[in-house]
């Protein structure tokens, strides 16, 4: 089980409160991510389901039970922190036993799990070597090991990827969610790259200042933002924001277009503008244009498109995928 | 974390240290205040009474007491010359690639693990005595009347010795500082053209400006008590003219039993020390966090 | 810094660094090469080759029994850092885990102690000394050598266990480590290595301590700094016994010292440099 409920979380440093105050439902076995800037508070709401911070005022229950003042080590929950956090003077089978020996489970028991959890998780030839001798994607899975052996109600994952390089981190993002299909483990996963958090998560949790902006599965995120900031957030190139006449057309304050949502054309009809930059992936085409009408654009289109620096194009959006705010940023139906 | 159990935990942790040392400061602070008020001599000591600032007095006017500060600075800023600027030589000199840098290390460092008196023989006998040391050996080997280095020049003898024993120190940490310097960074001032001369003055000086800041201050608080290599060599003679005032408070309170003097002048170098100090504390409180 | 330099400018860079190493080391080198000399040899004039002989070891142990200063120096110098390693571990500890608004404060007060100049003290201290029947004893001196070197021990200590990272401490309590288990198995083995280094910065510094060792041991408990310094005396001068001693003196802290080149900079630089 792993069903974990937050009842107006709040959290406050001192003067500064950091979280205002969330609900937050996380039902057993989802995969959720808090994604959201540096600074809106993701980590410390992580950390107040840890337990390793204590919360201001509200409640957290984990399955079923009021575990608010319930120390981090009695919570059920293991952690896979950003440096891993690994004990550096343990080999690597002392590392993964650590939690199993603190819960005094038999040495037999023990054993039967590291090598489970090594064989998972192809440690099997490092078991004896120390974490400076392994590399940062090894160590990486040592971390992840000495959450799995303790058959934890839910995982929390804080940032586990940022201190690896782009190709390792795509391998791990993969592990990671086979991990989860396989154990079919609650697990909580904090990031600030929203392809992470679009590719990995059943839900999505996006913070900004300690507020969650929108709950939702990635599709529901992509496909209907709630706010301008999770239409901004979301998708990769950024949405294109568009305010004044142009959106008044559309009986909106703003009015967003997606980059892939977007018709190119030599000479038809839409906005006219000028290409500022393009480059050309080989799968893909990202064009910067300059629109006299409605200001600089982003656009994705394919990647066999001759254009070039200077040439004159029309942009024309696809009419069922413009999305429409009003003057407070909100998302119009 | 915090939590109320563990702050009451780690003030216990904490207190005897600071009891301790606030113990160490204060006691021993005031009882010099208190005596360097009083007459009070130990060949006499039944006839000890009130003094109020004779004692100052009696220091200041004493001309002793001004060669003595003289000296001091004399030594301070003579090792501080020869040290600083010998160890930013040697640190470059041995940042360079060379063969055997490990031991070279280690033989440069060696003089700092020598303890004072030891240093103080070793030139006072091996090297500087007017018939059997190295000195006197080359200067006989030149033809040379071999100089009475003690007798002649004291406080530079002293100063060679001091200086000997902080290069190291001074060396080490320049080095250390010297290592931690941008190696792109230097070549970026090459491509950019500038000479050799011209990357050590504004690169390499400015990088180390901290190092050398930090040599300087602690050494200046060591320099101030420099005692025992006096002891070994000249006495603090002839006359004053090797007496620090280090040495000359000592001569006070343990040849002339005077103790309401020294306590007088253990006063007078608190206040420079501290005067020192202030600036030491400054420089490396920044570091702090 | 690696870069590659035309061999010839190794070598010319070689010589002069190995040039300067050599003069700085020499009067070391001489010292332990006179003492392996006669004394006649030693007042012969200029000669790097003694002829190996030990008898002016021998003779420092049989008139001046240099055992007892050398014993008395262990055990000040190791007795005095021991004892501030006790008061000073729970003090650092303290102030690393769990840090207050005035730890800095404190951090920077206990440093501004170690200015005091030990002449400003000595006064009192010798009379407390004298009148308390402390005099020539190994244990006063032990005492005021673990107050003189506790700053710097608080110092070390601290920054090492600042470096001790605090996700790790947070896994171990997310791994069920209450703060007995935390101590055991986590913070002690990480912390030995910092321990250790203090230990040895320490013991060098109490070792060649020369100050209060002089001004308060005359033969009971005066260790080797105190022991040397009398040979200042004109009675002492036989240059080969003279060397022998200095060599036992400073052997043992010069090896120790080599090992220690790296806490060196970051002890007495109170972290200032590393």
């Amino acid at each position: 089980m792993g069903q974990i409920v937050l009842t107006k979380v709040r959290k406050a440093f001192g003067e500064v409160e950091v979280i205002p105050g969330i609900d937050l439902q996380i039902n057993d076995g989802e995969f959720v991510v808090f994604v959201g800037p540096s600074g809106c508070g993701k980590s410390t709401l992580l950390r107040l389901i840890a337990g390793l911070e204590d919360i201001s005022s509200g409640k957290i229950e984990i399955d079923g039970k009021d575990a608010t003042d319930a120390p981090p080590g009695k919570r059920g929950l293991a952690m896979v922190f950003q440096s891993y956090a690994l004990y550096p003077h343990m080999s690597v089978r002392k590392n993964i036993a650590f939690p199993l020996k603190m819960a005094g489970m038999s040495e037999a028991e023990q054993n039967a799990r590291i090598e489970n959890a090594a064989r998972v998780l192809n440690l099997s030839n490092y078991l004896d070597r120390r974490p400076g001798q392994l590399s940062g994607g090894q160590r990486q899975r040592v971390a992840i090991g000495r959450a799995i052996v303790r058959e934890p109600a839910a995982f929390l994952f804080d940032e586990p990827l940022s201190n690896l390089d782009a190709a390792l981190r795509v391998v791990m993002r993969q592990e990671i969610s086979e991990l989860h299909q396989k154990l079919k483990t609650t697990m909580i996963y904090v990031t600030h790259d929203q392809v992470e958090a679009m590719t990995m998560a059943d839900k999505i949790v996006v913070l900004h200042a300690g507020r969650v902006e929108q709950v939702g599965s990635p599709l529901e995120l992509y496909n209907a933002p709630a706010n301008l900031f999770v239409a901004g957030f979301i998708g990769s190139p950024k949405m294109n924001f568009i305010t004044g006449p142009e959106a008044a057309k559309y009986q909106a304050h703003t009015i967003g277009v997606r980059p892939e949502h977007v018709e190119v054309s030599k000479d038809g009809d839409g906005w006219e503008g000028k290409i500022l930059l393009a480059e050309h992936l080989g799968s893909d085409t990202f064009l910067k244009v300059a629109c006299p009408v409605v200001g600089e654009m982003t656009v994705r289109g394919n990647g066999e498109m001759g254009l070039h620096h200077n040439d004159t194009i029309r942009l024309k959006p696809r009419a069922d995928r413009i999305y429409r705010f009003d003057d407070k940023g909100l998302a119009l139906k | 974390m915090a939590t109320r159990q563990t702050q009451s935990l780690a003030r216990l942790m904490r207190a005897p240290a600071i009891i301790l040392l606030l113990v160490w400061m204060l006691v021993p602070l005031a009882m010099t205040l208190y005596y360097s008020f009083l007459n009070y001599n130990l060949l006499s000591p039944g006839q000890t009474s009130w003094a109020g600032f004779f004692n100052y007095q009696y220091f200041y006017t004493d001309p002793a007491f001004f060669e003595s500060i003289k000296n001091t600075i004399i030594l301070v800023l003579g090792v501080l010359t020869i040290t600083v600027v010998g160890g930013i030589a040697i640190a470059m000199l041995i940042d360079k690639p060379i063969f055997g840098q490990g031991i070279v290390r280690i033989l440069v460092i060696s003089p700092f693990f020598v303890m004072p008196p030891v240093a103080a023989l070793i030139w006072k006998n091996m090297i500087m005595h007017p018939s059997y040391g190295v000195f006197a050996d080359i200067a006989k080997f030149f033809g040379a009347n071999p100089v009475d280095w003690f007798a002649q020049y004291p406080l530079f003898s002293i100063i060679v010795i001091v200086a000997w024993q902080w290069l190291p120190f001074a060396t080490l940490i320049l080095l250390t500082a010297l290592q931690s310097l941008d190696g792109e960074q230097m070549e970026a001032a090459e491509m950019d053209g500038a000479p050799a001369y011209s990357r050590f003055i504004y690169l390499t000086l400015p990088h180390m400006a901290r190092a050398i800041t930090v040599v300087i201050l602690i050494q200046t608080i060591f320099l101030l008590g420099v005692y025992a290599e006096i002891l070994v060599t000249t006495n603090g003679g002839p006359g004053f003219a090797s007496t620090n005032l280090t040495f000359l408070i000592y001569r006070a309170a343990r040849l002339n039993f005077d103790i309401g003097g020294a306590a007088a002048g253990g006063i007078i170098a608190v206040v420079l020390a501290n005067f020192v100090a202030f600036f030491l504390m400054r420089a490396v409180g920044k570091n702090l966090d | 810094m690696a870069r590659a330099v035309s061999k010839n400018a190794k070598i010319g860079y070689t010589i002069a660094a190995w040039t300067v190493a050599l003069v700085i080391f020499f009067p070391i080198l001489y010292t332990i090469i006179t003492s392996l000399k006669t004394e006649q040899e030693a007042i012969e004039g200029f000669n790097l080759i003694p002829s190996f002989t030990f008898e002016s070891y021998q003779t420092v142990q049989s008139q001046n029994d240099y055992f007892k200063p050398f014993m008395n120096s262990v055990i000040l110098s190791v007795g005095s850092t021991i004892l501030a390693l006790i008061v000073a571990i729970p003090a650092a500890w303290a102030m690393a885990f769990s840090p207050t608004k005035r730890t800095k404060d404190i951090l920077m007060w206990m440093l501004s102690t170690k200015m005091m100049p030990a002449v400003a003290v000595l006064v009192p201290i010798y009379l407390i000394f004298l009148r308390t029947g402390l005099m020539d004893t190994r244990i006063g001196l032990t005492v005021l050598l673990m107050l003189i070197n506790l700053p710097i021990v608080v110092w070390m200590l601290y920054t090492y266990f600042r470096e001790i990272p605090g996700e790790i401490l947070e896994a171990a309590r997310m791994d069920g480590a209450g703060l007995r288990e935390e101590i055991v198995h986590i913070l002690a083995p990480m912390a030995v290595p910092g321990i250790a280094s203090t230990l040895l910065l320490n013991v060098i510094l109490a070792w060649n301590e020369s100050f209060w060792t002089i001004q308060l041991t005359t033969t009971n408990a005066a260790p080797l700094s105190a022991f040397i310094a009398s040979f200042s005396s004109p009675q002492g001068l036989f240059w080969a016994k003279l060397s022998a001693a200095s060599t036992l003196a400073i052997g043992p802290i010069l090896i120790l010292g080599w090992f220690s080149q790296k806490q060196l900079v970051r002890g007495l630089t109170f972290g200032a440099v590393k």
